[in-house]
């Protein structure tokens, strides 16, 4: 016992040290990482942000220098603080309270004291900043918008949020990233990769030099410029007709896919969102719950599309071979059916209708007919709903279409075990779910989804998922973009739904807006939609709807157009789809009158009157 | 084979060799934890790493003369050296220098020498000398006080220095009495008075004692079979509150507020989990600074010269008291539990040895050499990784320093010659 008692004691204790090792070093210890040493300081390296330009070369977005004044409190001296106050446009009080943030952040380290300082003030300060013992200047690249259009196109980019560095640790707090638009659907392109540089420092959190003689460092790789598809001529010239209403405009070249415009409107100027005012600004954009400036409309906002979708009602009733050309009703004015006699007006006008006076007139009677002979095909109501929602979905209806737009919306196209679920205990059948063959009921498009089915059209047969990039630097397109996707239609059929389409300019719903010497091919629409004020459904006046294509042969342009609460079709939808086909065909504009219309027309009053308090009428002047 | 002849080939190679290998990886890590980022050349003296290499040369020939000198000469001189030690310690009152608070060091135009660190060797040589005379009986009470008042007398002149650290090493010097045959009841009454100490101090005396009673009352009334002798129990009992309430007037009155923290935060005295991180952070700032610098060396570590807390200096005193913890950060795990063991084995190795030894001198000799290294050990590296309230004490070999290196050559190889001499004792 006594001679081991030492021998014990000594192993005992190299046991619990090597144990103690273990539990310190490899039980308890996660993997060594750089990037979360507090010894290493992570100076980052910005790169320069890519341009943006138009498809025609000119350019939209560049960056500018902003200045930030940054203050190390420790290293502050007393100092003439009226001077330096009138030189930065502030008031003491604010000195004082920017001083004191900065002074609890860190007394040692440097934190933003006024940021984003004008040019001038840029130009007064810098003169006398000597004077100021630690303060100092330091610069950062905002974005600089060369345009006042396109903002929901275009985006904006701003400081990362806990949610984003979360989500993606190559952002850390202050770094900007996209936030909206095509800032956000090319972040990783625009932003390039940004620079870091490991330096060791001392428990004094000072510098001391690099650490590893700077293996792990890294150079910045700048942002690529991209262009995108936005013609943007035809972008302001549909932001500019679409003043004062609310709503969207989608372009699309058929050929292609490409999005020639995106018009969301009300809009705003980008640069709103850069600099000092930003977040003024964007509080005062984000809560303007009538407008919703920051929504992009043409891409998300769901509506029923009302009779444009009798073009594809149409389209489907031929391929399941229940119509061809020469079916033909004679409409009395409305559409009666089941067995408790139930109508649906149709206003016409009546009289003797196959397919192509039905597209011309929009002949309710005629697309209900359509529809219940193609829901009847089958003896089972649910399959054939299935084939005609396949026949639907394959042009792109009731998906997000793959496209590259930071936001969308599904949209609904509804098949077989959607009316099974939702009619448990009854055998529903065509006749139930008639209003889908005037493209309401059941149905929600976006303005995107209406301007790529009508590109479809077009096409005959056949689009391109609708993208806004055309081209990066160094790189190739994304072939999803340039394989084109079939719609299930047998070609064929288009002939005569085309035909109808252009009749519809010709002497149909939309005979007013003919431009001379462009054959363009249109549906008009006109969609109910309600609103709930105060818990209450109420409807609202009718939304003007309109898609086009022109020119009928090798079209170059597909378009849809939402005017909300815009009443009939032809309103002010087909006003401006006219307007719009001839500023991008023709590049100049014949009809004068009827742009000067819809650039004066302000539905500003429709809009309020449902939030007037007061009781309302709809769909009238 | 010449009997007389004191022959340096009988030296151990085995602690020669666990010497040369710490005191070299040592010298390594003082090189990184001093050179941090500012390395000139090995030997610029202005910097603790070119220092530490002339100390390391230096001590060569330390080496080089201990084994030179006969072997009877130390146990011949030892009580001289002892007294010359007491002197260089009591002298320290009227010419020393204050470090760091503690007044341990004589400075000789810029090179100071610690005589804390001799007193070890020399208080072991005096104590081997006393246990081994004839007229000694370790059992015999009287020559365990006047061994005890030999050991006493240099750590009581360097508490007065304030170096409280040192003193408690002298402590260790109990495993050589206890080898050398005081009374088991010694041990078991050191064992209970430790065990007592930190219970009171982690649920204070009225809880202890009360519970003392309690098992002792239990005990005297169950399992006692004399029933009516009441004596013995109720002397445990008495000494027990009284040194219960001794430890908690102690630690209140007479520790300093500094000891006090640290006792407080090994014990988790505080129950605030957001408090004990304060404490953390505050009082034992060194230790938590050691303990992050050692978690995040990881299996590998880091790498020679690339730990990065080292290099930024995130660690006081990392060349000196916590060096330990530049093994952990630049070696990792491998490195650092390769240091534990051969601290162990060289322990060991010196034990065995001990045990060997025909003349008692040499055995006690060696026993207070393996007990002053393992203390060392012990508290230095249980300190750095937080196991151990922190006592400012060096590591053997490795912490910086000329005085602590060359008092732990002059201890090992005295040893070795004293061992090395073994055959020829009769």
């Amino acid at each position: 016992m006594r001679k081991v008692l030492l021998f014990g004691l000594v192993i005992l204790t190299g046991i619990c040290f090597v144990g103690r090792l273990f539990y310190l070093q490899i039980y308890s210890s996660d993997a060594y990482d750089i990037n979360t040493d507090n010894a290493i300081r992570k100076v980052f390296h910005y790169p320069k942000r890519g341009y943006i330009y138009d498809r025609n070369d000119s350019l939209l977005v560049a960056n500018q220098p902003s200045y930030d004044v940054m203050v190390i409190p420790r290293d502050v001296e007393p100092l003439d603080t009226i001077l330096f106050c009138s030189l930065l446009k502030i008031k003491k009080l604010d000195f004082l309270k920017s001083y004191n943030r900065a002074y609890r952040y860190s007394p040692r380290l440097p934190s933003v004291f006024l940021s984003h300082l004008s040019k001038e003030n840029y130009a007064f300060l810098s003169e006398k900043l000597r004077k100021f013992k630690g303060f100092y200047i330091q610069k950062r690249s905002v974005r600089d918008y060369q345009t006042s259009i396109g903002a929901n196109v275009l985006g904006f980019i701003a400081e990362a949020n806990t949610k984003e560095i979360e989500a993606d640790p190559y952002y850390k707090l202050g770094d900007l990233t996209g936030k909206q638009g095509v800032e956000i659907s090319y972040e990783n392109t625009l932003r390039g990769v940004k620079g870091i540089k490991y330096i060791q420092k001392d428990i004094y959190n000072k510098d001391i030099g690099a650490y590893k003689d700077g293996v792990f460092d890294t150079l910045p790789i700048p942002g690529k410029n991209i262009k995108i598809t936005i013609d943007s001529e035809l972008q302001a010239y549909g932001e500019l007709l679409m003043q004062n209403k609310i709503g969207g405009i989608v372009a699309i070249e058929p050929s292609t896919g490409e999005i020639l415009s995106l018009v969301s409107a009300p809009s705003y100027n980008p640069n709103l969102l850069v600099g000092r005012q930003r977040s003024k600004n964007y509080t005062k954009l984000y809560q303007d719950s009538i407008h919703r400036p920051l929504i992009d409309k043409g891409l998300i906002r769901m509506h029923e599309p009302g009779s444009p979708f009798k073009v594809l009602v149409a389209l489907t009733a031929l391929e399941e071979q229940v119509i061809d050309t020469k079916t033909n009703i004679i409409c009395s004015g409305k559409y009666i059916y089941g067995k408790k006699k139930r109508t649906m007006m149709c206003h016409c006008g009546g009289g003797f209708r196959n397919l192509n006076l039905g597209i011309t007139y929009s002949c309710n009677s005629y697309f209900a007919m359509a529809f219940r002979s193609t829901i009847e095909k089958y003896g089972n109501a649910s399959q054939s709903m299935d084939r005609w929602s396949h026949h639907i979905k394959s042009f792109g209806l009731g998906s997000f279409l793959g496209n590259d737009l930071s936001v969308g919306k599904k949209g609904n196209i509804p098949n077989g075990n959607y009316y099974d679920t939702w009619y448990p205990d009854f055998q529903w059948g065509a006749t139930t779910i008639i209003s889908n063959a005037i493209g309401q009921g059941e149905i929600l498009v976006t303005p995107i989804q209406l301007a790529n089915m009508t590109a479809a059209i077009a096409n005959k047969g056949y689009y391109y998922t609708p993208h806004i990039i055309k081209y990066i630097e160094g790189e190739t397109m994304n072939t999803n973009f340039t394989t084109p996707k079939q719609v299930s239609i047998n070609p064929d059929y288009f002939e005569p739904v085309i035909e109808g389409m252009h009749n519809v300019y010709k002497k149909g719903t939309a005979s007013f807006l003919n431009v001379p010497g462009i054959e363009i091919c249109g549906k008009t629409g006109t969609a109910e939609n309600f609103t709930k004020i105060d818990g209450v459904r109420q409807q609202l006046t009718d939304h003007s709807i309109f898609i086009a294509f022109a020119p009928k042969k090798d079209p170059k342009i597909a378009i849809a157009i939402l005017v909300e609460n815009g009443r009939y079709g032809a309103r002010w939808a087909g006003r401006i789809a006219s307007l719009m086909i001839e500023k991008y065909i023709r590049g100049a504009i014949s009809l004068k009158r009827m742009e000067r219309l819809v650039i004066e027309k302000s539905l500003e009053d429709e809009y309020l009157k449902p939030y007037s308090g007061k009781p309302f009428k709809i769909n009238e002047e | 084979m010449n009997l007389n002849r004191s022959n340096s080939f009988q030296l151990d190679w085995v602690t020669v060799i666990i010497f040369m290998a710490l005191v070299v990886f040592g010298y390594f890590n003082i090189l990184s934890a001093s050179a941090a980022g500012e390395f000139t050349s090995y030997f610029d003296i202005t910097k603790p790493y070119g220092k530490q290499l002339i100390f390391i040369l230096c001590s060569i020939i330390l080496i080089i003369l201990i084994l030179s000198v006969d072997a009877k000469f130390y146990e011949r001189f030892a009580s001289i050296i002892y007294i010359g030690s007491l002197l260089s310690l009591a002298g320290l009152f009227i010419a020393g220098k204050q470090i760091n608070g503690a007044t341990s060091w004589y400075d000789f135009g810029g090179i100071t020498l610690q005589p804390s660190e001799f007193a070890k060797f020399a208080t072991i040589l005096a104590l081997a000398k006393y246990i081994s005379d004839l007229q000694t009986n370790i059992r015999d009470k009287k020559d365990q006080v006047k061994a005890a008042i030999l050991v006493s007398i240099p750590a009581f002149l360097i508490l007065l220095q304030n170096d409280a650290g040192s003193t408690l090493v002298f402590g260790s010097l109990f495993f050589v009495f206890y080898r050398e045959g005081i009374p088991q009841y010694y041990l078991l009454f050191g064992m209970f008075v430790a065990i007592l100490a930190i219970a009171t101090l982690k649920f204070s005396a009225t809880i202890v004692c009360v519970s003392i009673a309690t098992l002792l009352l239990i005990y005297h009334f169950f399992f006692k079979r004399k029933k009516k002798k009441i004596g013995g129990v109720l002397t445990i009992l008495i000494f027990s509150i009284g040194l219960s309430f001794s430890v908690q007037w102690a630690y209140n009155n007479v520790l300093q507020k500094h000891q006090q923290d640290r006792i407080e935060l090994w014990l988790r005295l505080e129950k605030d989990p957001v408090k004990l991180e304060a404490m953390k952070r505050n009082i034992s700032y060194n230790l938590n600074e050691s303990e992050k610098a050692i978690r995040s060396g990881g299996t590998f570590g880091k790498g020679f010269m690339d730990g990065t807390r080292t290099k930024g200096k995130f660690v006081p005193e990392q060349h000196t008291d916590y060096i330990f913890s530049t093994v952990g950060e630049e070696w990792g795990f491998f490195g650092s539990s390769m240091v534990v063991i051969l601290f162990v084995l060289l322990i060991l190795r010196i034990l065995f040895l001990s045990e060997q030894q025909k003349s008692q001198f040499s055995r006690v000799y060696g026993y207070g050499v393996a007990s002053i290294l393992f203390v060392h050990f012990l508290i230095n590296i249980g300190m750095v990784m937080g196991l151990i309230p922190t006592i400012g004490i060096p590591l053997p070999f490795f912490s910086y320093g000329g005085s602590g290196l060359w008092a732990f050559t002059i201890l090992v190889f005295i040893f070795l010659k004293l061992d090395s001499n073994r055959l020829n004792e009769w």
